[in-house]
Order: structure tokens, then C-alpha cells, then sequence
């Protein structure tokens, strides 16, 4: 059994599964649920000045009989009293000293922050998050994602925070932002101890064609809603990788973002992750999907021979380099296993009109393969051009059948070299330049 | 004429292979994805072990591969051969979700072998006994799976539990009697060893009553687990019955589980009296041992059959052939062998009555005669080894349903010998359940649950529940075959 607890920045969790600042995390009744459920970490519901919320909040992006694939939101923060949820945080605090309690929070100006701060740290709170994330609303209030779009704005809040922050400070950053870098430093900078991403992204998940108005409907109108779940999960472990990777950042993160299962948790934190948040998934199953996941990473950990999850943080991070340092003479080409074709055609296509025209249509008599699983005589089969085959992947990533399509190494003699190093070596004379592609 | 096997072994091996094969990794998966992931979800009160179906099979869909195979077999230590054998048409995907907007029901015994086919193809040991043992001791008299369950749930509560098994190896009717192309003798005894590395004991060709008595394992030990099942099949009564080509189906197809296959004698044409799912059994593995015909003699009619649709399909699809509305009353004979049946029809009177129609008998050409008429109580054999408790009136184990205990306390009783014939996942729970009594005798203890890790968290109102506790049965659905 593997140790999983962890500690981030000083708030310490036996495991790295926290609850993430949103519904699921509105009450003293669902924190307690969490916590029984296996959670290590609940993100209390965002506290502030109570809001008033519409009545419609949620869109989803449904895909191929999947629902949820993507969750829209028009949400506001808590609307329940600051007193309401220092009192609730309190009470859990008492019931689960070892576990982690942090209380999100998001207002105005200096002072606002100060009194926020010291009711945390009064409620027993193992740490705060700051919302610069949220981007409907609260934003057009100055709030949110206002403030986590202007580097300068977060490195002043921030600053604000730390001159009375007793306890652990993690900084929610927004993904509504050309370079999620000048955020995470700005914040870095202005020493708080953790950043924690993505919030939600700016989304319309569907036009109702008949009303003319986007869902959620909200009497004739709808509004940019937040978008999360499943869907976001690569702009999220992007974004994770980036801060992880930047030196002038440097503080743990929190990963959040369309984590579902263990697999997804494990990948963010070999991203970077210290712990990781989860929202919509708890949206969708409820609590319970946690067991799976503290299972799940425990089995993993056991199978790769690491004694605790801190063996994993941040594993893949340097794996995750600038293209200019990719190595342009290794080569891979696709392979097809005819023992499971079954004859769909789609790599054909999908190269043909697609991408480079390097797989041809054969007679599979002809070719000595014979007639697999669902090959009717006359029907042809995928035959790869490897000469022309460039290696892009994309056959096998729309072939239907597991494993009947591989992209296999080539070994073709030829010495690693960079695009920089290639670039050095036409400027030395060394080498010609690579002639244009046909 | 004398019967002889009739097929190769090739062919034998062909005609006698699973008719599920695993899934692969990738039916696997879409498999698990369309599972909804219900909660209090209705397959889990209709498993009698009360295995939490939407935790396994979202593992299996998350990759987790281990956990799911653990969840399963914390639940039924024979999730293995229940995920081949249980008539799940009418347990667990009967009452799945899916039948209620008319879409077919998850394939929860498929996927639930693919989990369990993990470990025991990678030798995954998931299941750890407490190392602090209770010193307690539990004799458990019979080896199939009701004293597998319960000794695998003793051993996984601390204490140690010691089989007594009469036949050469343990497993019960799962080594001997299952169809074969549902569940392979080797798969079997895979389970046992896995019951035996929870550190339980097993000692075979040990009969109690015989070898050793109650009384001595008394002595030795601080409970009694009675997992005897059922005894032999009725008797026709009818002339000519004790002909050698006239068999008990439970002796024809044990025969084809200690025997290679193709060394099995088979009539060509072959008579199986009675439709219950073991005359099934019987009917089927006969047609693919070679027989030409394979019929089965029925005295009600088609609606009135105890076995499965599921099952009757099986059946029909391998080519088995029915009469319905007759009973035999005389087995013919030629030199010594069977050559016959002289059947007689039937109907059922105005009382509901069913009369044998006099003056309509008929006869038919047979060299195999199988009797499928189901099991008699183990009566005798339970009055002498423990005569001290209480049998219902039609000869079963009296016992508390919730904990299997007898009238006698440190006695317990679960499986066909107390439920008077069931499934192997009914004695695998009831098992489950007397080890649960058992464990409160010895430590006042009571074990609730199990503990379905898709409920936690959810304090107030009471789940819906496991089937451990009272399994639903649902109605076959005819969806449930499309
Ligand atoms: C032909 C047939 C097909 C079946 N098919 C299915 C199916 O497809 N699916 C399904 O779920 N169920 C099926 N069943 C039912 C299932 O096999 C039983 O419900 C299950 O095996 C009962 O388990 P048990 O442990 O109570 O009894 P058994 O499996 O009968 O085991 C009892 C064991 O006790 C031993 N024993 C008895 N007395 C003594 C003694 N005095 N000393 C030592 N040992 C003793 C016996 O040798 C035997 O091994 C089938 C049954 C039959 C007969
Ligand atoms: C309905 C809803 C309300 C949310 N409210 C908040 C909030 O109050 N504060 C906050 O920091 N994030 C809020 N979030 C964002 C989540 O905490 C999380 O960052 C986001 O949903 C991505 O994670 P996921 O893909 O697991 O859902 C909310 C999300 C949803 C769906
Ligand atoms: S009834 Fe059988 S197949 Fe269904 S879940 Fe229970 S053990 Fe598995
Ligand atoms: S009822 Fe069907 S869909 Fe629901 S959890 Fe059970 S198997 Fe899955």
C-alpha cells in the first residue's frame, strides 16, 4: 500500500483528492459526506458578499450518446452568508482534524480581503484559495476572472492577502488568458504559496435553433457560461504543465479540470500536481467515484514501484519540451494488424482526404491476407504506402479496433538532430537544407 | 446395444468449449461505459452475494482493473465461475435499468468474468486475511460453494476453517456438475486454490459420518457449518429402470468432468426425462457429445417448464429435440440393453390435476435413457450425521435465513441442503451469511453490510441495498435474449 497522503504547501491530506471550490462543496451536510465518502480535501464553496443566482444555470455538451462530456455553468458564488459558512467550516474542522478544509474566497477591496483572511484562519481553515477565476458575473462586478486576467491586478490582491495570511494561500488561477504563465508568476511573486488551475472556460455549449437563444434559458436570454468536466481535461493538463515547468513560478499546484478517475489524477500529477480538485465528476456520480480513485492510484503506485504519490509529482514534466528541441530524424510509421482488420476503411479515407495519402486500397487475396473478421471477397483492405507514411498517427488514432493499427519505430540509421541543431548545421555548410515535401 | 463415445477429441473439445468466451479489452470497455453507474442501482439487490455491480464495473471502465476484480470477490469469493454460471436473466440483469427503456441490460456476468479473469490469469492475490487470528475454530462439512463461501468469509474474519470434502477434490457440483461449456472443471478448482491462499483447509475424500463423525469434529472444533447440498436424483419407478444405458444426470455429467471428453459415452439417440435446468444441461451436453438425437420428455407442457428461457433457447439452438405432454412408463429392453421408451400422454384434468391419458401409449427407439427428475434431500444422510437438528418437512436444513443458524447454536447451514436446491451464487451468499452468524456467536459481533463503497457517505435513509440480505428475483424478460 502506497502513502498518498500529501502536503502542499503546509496543508497537509491523507490523500490527494479534493473537492473543488463549487456546489459539491456548498454545506457542512456534503462536506461531511466528502470526507465519509474517502475525500482527503474539500474547497469550501466560494465566500463572499452572498449573491442572488438565476433559476436555469447548467448547459452540458452531450457526444455520441454520452452525457456530460462537458459541463456550462452561469453560476455565481456562494449565496449563502459569510457567518453561515465560517460557522459550517468550524464545525467540519472539529469533526475532521486531519483532513484538509480550505475556504475559497473572493471580494474587494483591501480590507474586505483582510477580514476575510482572519475569519478563515478564525474558522480553523488549513488554508484559503483565492478566486481570480470565475468568468460570468462575478467578473463584470471586477471580481473573478477580472482580476485573474491582469497579471498586475493578482500580483496586488495577492500582495494584500500575504500581509495578514496566517495560513496557506493558494491562488485559482483562470484559463481565460493568452499565457497562463504571467498569472502563475504574477502570483508566485507576490509569494503566495500555491496556485491551483484551471477555473472554468468561457463557453455557449449549444444554441437552442428553435428560441434562438443559447442554453442555459433564462427567460429569452442566456450569458457566457463557465465550462468544466471531462471535455477540458487537456487544456487543463496543459496549462498545469506550463506552470509546472516554469522556473519563475515555482509553488505547488493544486490541479483541477475534467478529472474523473484515478488515471486522469495520476496524470496530473505527474504533471505537477500536488493534489488535485474535482468538481464535475461529483456533479455527475456523486461522492462516491473517490474509492475507485484512492483505489485505483494505490494499485498504480504499487504496480510502478513508487512507495508514496510524492514519488510521482511532476514525473512527466520535463518529458513536455519546446519543439525546436524535438528530434526530427526519428520516424515512425503505421502498421496494421490483418488479423483484426475489419475492413471499415476509415484509415483510408481519413489519410486520403486527410492527411498525406499514404494508404492505398488492396485486394486482400491478392495481398495474401486472406479474409479476416468481416472481409466479404471483392471487399478491399488498408495497405499502409510506408514510403509514404509520415507518421502522423492519425489512422490509428480513428481506426475502431483496439490495437489493429500500430505505429511502429523505424530505425533509419540517421543520427538525432533537433530543428535547432538542424538550423545550426545549414548555417555551418555542414549539411544541405531538407528538400520541401513534394 | 452397449453406448460408446463418439466423437474425437478435437471435435469433443470444439463442441464442449465455452459459449462465452472472455471479452476483449475493448468489448470490455464499451461494455462498462454504458453502464450508468446507478445509484442504489436495482442489479445490486438482485445479486444474492450483493455485489456493488456499479462500483465494479466503473472500475473496469477506469481502468482499474485490480480494484474491480477485488470488489467483486470481497463481495463472492466465486465471482469467477458466478460470472459464467448465475442465470443472471433472472438476478442482476434482469433488474438492471437499461430493460426499463427497452435497451438490453448491462452484460454484468461478462464483464464481471472479464474482471475476475485479471487476477486469475496474472496470479493477483487481492484479498488478505487479518494476520491477528481469533483462534476460533470452524469445521465446514461439504466442499462446495456454500462451505467455500462461508469458509472464505471465516477466514477472511480471523478464523480458521477447516473443509471436509467426500469427493477426491472440492469445488461441490461447480467441479462436477455445471455444463461444461459454461464452466470448465480447471476454472473451478482455480477458486479453491484461491479459498485455500486465504488460508483455509481443505481435507478431500473425507466422508463425515464415515471416515470421522460430528461428534469427533466436535471436539476439535468451535462451530459446525453443514454445506452437504442435495443427494441423488428420484427415481422413475417404472420397469426396466436399472438397465445400464439408464442414467442419473448428475452421473452422466459428472462422468464428462473426470473424463476426457472424448471418452464419454454417449447414446446415438438419447431420451432425458424431466425440464428442469439440469435435464437442460443434460439434453444439451448430450446433443454436442455426438448423440443424433437428443430429446427431452416433458409431462406438462412448453409454458409449464421449470428451466430457463434462457436456458429452453440454449437447448433448442443446439438442436435438442421436445416432447411435451408424456411421461415414460416403461424403459424397453433388448439383450439387456436399453432399445426404448414406451411413453404414455398426458392432461391436465378440470382439477388441475395432470391424468396419464389411458390407452395412448406409444413407443419410441432410444439407447440412452438420462433421469432428470431433480435431486432428493440429503434426509438419511443428515438424520444420522446430526441427529439432534431440525429438518423442514421437505427434508432441508431448518435454519435462520439471516445468520444459517440451526437449532442446535454452534451448527449453521446454508446451500441447496438448506435452500433445498438453488444457484451457486444463493449458497455462496448464504455461505457469506452463516460465517457472518458464526462470527457473532464467537465475538458478539455483528457484521453488517456489505459495506457498497457507492453508498458511502450517504448517512440518514437507508439504501436499498444488497441482495445479500433479501435478494430480489425478477421475471425473465424477453429482452433479456434479443
Ligand atoms: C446439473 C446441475 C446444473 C446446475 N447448473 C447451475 C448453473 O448453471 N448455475 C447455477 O447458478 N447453479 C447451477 N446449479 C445449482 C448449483 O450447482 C448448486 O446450487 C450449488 O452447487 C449448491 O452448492 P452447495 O455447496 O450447497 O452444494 P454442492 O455443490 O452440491 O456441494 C456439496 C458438497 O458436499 C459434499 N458432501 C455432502 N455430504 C458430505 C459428507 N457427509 N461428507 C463430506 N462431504 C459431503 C458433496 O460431495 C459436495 O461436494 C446446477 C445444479 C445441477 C445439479
Ligand atoms: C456549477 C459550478 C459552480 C462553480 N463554482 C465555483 C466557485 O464558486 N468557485 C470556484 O473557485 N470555482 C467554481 N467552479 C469551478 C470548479 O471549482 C472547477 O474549477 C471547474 O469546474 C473545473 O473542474 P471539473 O472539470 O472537475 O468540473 C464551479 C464550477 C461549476 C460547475
Ligand atoms: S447475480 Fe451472479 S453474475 Fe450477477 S452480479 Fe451476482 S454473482 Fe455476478
Ligand atoms: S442497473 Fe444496469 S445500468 Fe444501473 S448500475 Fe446496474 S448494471 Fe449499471
Amino acid at each position: 500500500m502506497a502513502d498518498l497522503s500529501i502536503n502542499l504547501a503546509g496543508i497537509k491530506s491523507p490523500n490527494p483528492f479534493w473537492v473543488a471550490s463549487a456546489p459539491p462543496s456548498n454545506t457542512a451536510y456534503q462536506c461531511h459526506r466528502a470526507f465519509e465518502a474517502g475525500w482527503g480535501g474539500v474547497v469550501w464553496k466560494t465566500i463572499g458578499e452572498p449573491i442572488v443566482n438565476v433559476s436555469s444555470r447548467y448547459s452540458s455538451l452531450d457526444l455520441n450518446g454520452s452525457r456530460m462530456v462537458g459541463l456550462n455553468n452561469i453560476e455565481l458564488i456562494t449565496d449563502r452568508a459569510p457567518e453561515t459558512n465560517f460557522r459550517e467550516i468550524r464545525e467540519c474542522k472539529d469533526r475532521w482534524p486531519d483532513h484538509a478544509i480550505i475556504a475559497s474566497l473572493m471580494t474587494d477591496t483591501r480590507e474586505n480581503w483582510h477580514d476575510y483572511m482572519k475569519a478563515s484562519a478564525d474558522a480553523g481553515a488549513d488554508g484559503v484559495e483565492l478566486n481570480f477565476g470565475c468568468p460570468h458575473g462575478m467578473c463584470e462586478r471586477g471580481m473573478g476572472s477580472a482580476v485573474g486576467q491582469n497579471p498586475d491586478v493578482i500580483e496586488t490582491i495577492v500582495g494584500w492577502v500575504m500581509e495578514v495570511a496566517e495560513i496557506p494561500v493558494i491562488v485559482k488561477l483562470t484559463p481565460n488568458i493568452t499565457s497562463i504563465n504571467h498569472a502563475a508568476r504574477a502570483a508566485s511573486r507576490a509569494g503566495a504559496n500555491a496556485i491551483s488551475l484551471i477555473n472554468t472556460i468561457n463557453s455557449i455549449t449549444q444554441v437552442d435553433l428553435d428560441r434562438m437563444c443559447p442554453e442555459p434559458y433564462v427567460a429569452g436570454q442566456s450569458t457566457h457560461g463557465g465550462y468544466c468536466g471531462p471535455a477540458v481535461k487537456p487544456i487543463a493538463l496543459n496549462m498545469v504543465q506550463e506552470c509546472a515547468a516554469d522556473p519563475e513560478v515555482l509553488i505547488p499546484i493544486s490541479g483541477i479540470g475534467g478529472i474523473s478517475n484515478w488515471k486522469d489524477a495520476a496524470e496530473f500529477i505527474a504533471l505537477g500536481s500536488t493534489s488535485v480538485q474535482v468538481c464535475t465528476a461529483i456533479m455527475h456520480y456523486g461522492f462516491r467515484i473517490v474509492e475507485d480513485m484512492i483505489e485505483g492510484l494505490n494499485d498504480y503506485l504499487d504496480g510502478a514501484g513508487m512507495k508514496s504519490v510524492n514519488e510521482l509529482i511532476g514525473r512527466a514534466v520535463q518529458s513536455v519540451q519546446r519543439w525546436e528541441t524535438l528530434d526530427l530524424n526519428y520516424k515512425r510509421i503505421a502498421s496494421i494488424d490483418y488479423d483484426t482488420c475489419i475492413g471499415c476503411n476509415l484509415c483510408y479515407i481519413a489519410c486520403e482526404d486527410g492527411a498525406h495519402q499514404a494508404i492505398a486500397l488492396v485486394d486482400p487475396e491478392a495481398k495474401g491476407v486472406g479474409l479476416g473478421p468481416g472481409r466479404l471477397p471483392g471487399k478491399p483492405v488498408p495497405e499502409i504506402k510506408e514510403k509514404e507514411c509520415v507518421g502522423c498517427n492519425l489512422c490509428a488514432l480513428v481506426c475502431p479496433v483496439d490495437a489493429c493499427i500500430t505505429m511502429i519505430d523505424v530505425d533509419n540509421g540517421k543520427d538525432r538532430m533537433s530543428w535547432s541543431d538542424y538550423q545550426a548545421k545549414v548555417a555551418s555548410g555542414e549539411m544541405k537544407p531538407i528538400p520541401a515535401h513534394p | 446395444m452397449p453406448i460408446t463415445s463418439l466423437l474425437d477429441p478435437d471435435t469433443a473439445a470444439r463442441n464442449m468449449a465455452e459459449i462465452e468466451p472472455q471479452y476483449s479489452p475493448q468489448e470490455a470497455l464499451v461494455e462498462a461505459h454504458r453502464c450508468l453507474f446507478c445509484f442504489d442501482a436495482p442489479c445490486i439487490k438482485a445479486c444474492p452475494t450483493g455485489i456493488d455491480i456499479p462500483g465494479f464495473i466503473k472500475k473496469i471502465a477506469s481502468h482499474n482493473l485490480t480494484g474491480s476484480a477485488r470488489t467483486i470477490l470481497s463481495s463472492n469469493i466465486l465471482g469467477g465461475s458466478c460470472a459464467r454460471v448465475c442465470p443472471t436473466s433472472v438476478l442482476c440483469e434482469g433488474a438492471c435499468v437499461m430493460l426499463d427503456r427497452d435497451e438490453k441490460p448491462i452484460k454484468i456476468g461478462r464483464l464481471q468474468r472479464y474482471a475476475t479473469d485479471h487476477v486469475f490469469d496474472n496470479d493477483l492475490q487481492v484479498l488478505h486475511p487479518p494476520e491477528q487470528k481469533s483462534g476460533k475454530r470452524v469445521a465446514l462439512i461439504g466442499g462446495g460453494p456454500a462451505s467455500l463461501g462461508c469458509a472464505a468469509e471465516l477466514a477472511l474474519l480471523g478464523h480458521d476453517a477447516v473443509i471436509f470434502e467426500r469427493k477426491p477434490e472440492a469445488g461441490g457440483l461447480n467441479t462436477y456438475g455445471i455444463a461444461y461449456y459454461k464452466l470448465t472443471p480447471e476454472m473451478s478448482l482455480k477458486e479453491v486454490e484461491l479459498v485455500k491462499r486465504l488460508g483455509v483447509e481443505i481435507r478431500t475424500g473425507v466422508d463425515v459420518g464415515t471416515d470421522i463423525t460430528v461428534a469427533e469434529l466436535e471436539k476439535e472444533f468451535d462451530a459446525i457449518f453443514l454445506g452437504v447440498g442435495l443427494g441423488h436424483t428420484y427415481r422413475l419407478d417404472i420397469p426396466g429402470e436399472d438397465l445400464p444405458e439408464v442414467f442419473e444426470a448428475l452421473a452422466f455429467i459428472e462422468d464428462l468432468h473426470v473424463n476426457p471428453l472424448h471418452e464419454v459415452a454417449v447414446g446415438k439417440r438419447v431420451a432425458v426425462i424431466g425440464c428442469g435446468n439440469t435435464a437442460i444441461d443434460a439434453v444439451t451436453q448430450a446433443k454436442r457429445l455426438g448423440a443424433e438425437h437428443s430429446v427431452i420428455i416433458y409431462r406438462r407442457g412448453e409454458r409449464d417448464m421449470p428451466a430457463y428461457l434462457y436456458e429452453y433457447g440454449l437447448a433448442k439452438r443446439d438442436g435438442a429435440e421436445f416432447i411435451f405432454n408424456a411421461v415414460p412408463v416403461e424403459v424397453l429392453e433388448k439383450d439387456g440393453h436399453v432399445c426404448g421408451l414406451k411413453l404414455a400422454r398426458t392432461k391436465v384434468d378440470d382439477n388441475g390435476k395432470l391424468q396419464v391419458i389411458a390407452g395412448s401409449e406409444f413407443e419410441l427407439p432410444f439407447d440412452m435413457v438420462i433421469k432428470a427428475l431433480g435431486q432428493e434431500k440429503m434426509t438419511d444422510m443428515l438424520k444420522s450425521i446430526v441427529p439432534d437438528v431440525n429438518l423442514t418437512r421437505n427434508g432441508c436444513i431448518e435454519r435462520d435465513a439471516a445468520t444459517g443458524q440451526t437449532n442446535v447454536p454452534h451448527i449453521f447451514a446454508g446451500g441447496d441442503g438448506a435452500n433445498g436446491g438453488s444457484e451457486v451464487v444463493n449458497a455462496v451468499g448464504e455461505g457469506k451469511k452463516a460465517a457472518r452468524g458464526i462470527h457473532r456467536l464467537f465475538t458478539n459481533e455483528a457484521i453488517e453490510g456489505p459495506i457498497q463503497w457507492t453508498r458511502m457517505g450517504v448517512v440518514g435513509d437507508k439504501p436499498v441495498g444488497s441482495g445479500l440480505d433479501h435478494p430480489i428475483r425478477v421475471d425473465e424478460h424477453e429482452t433479456a435474449f434479443i
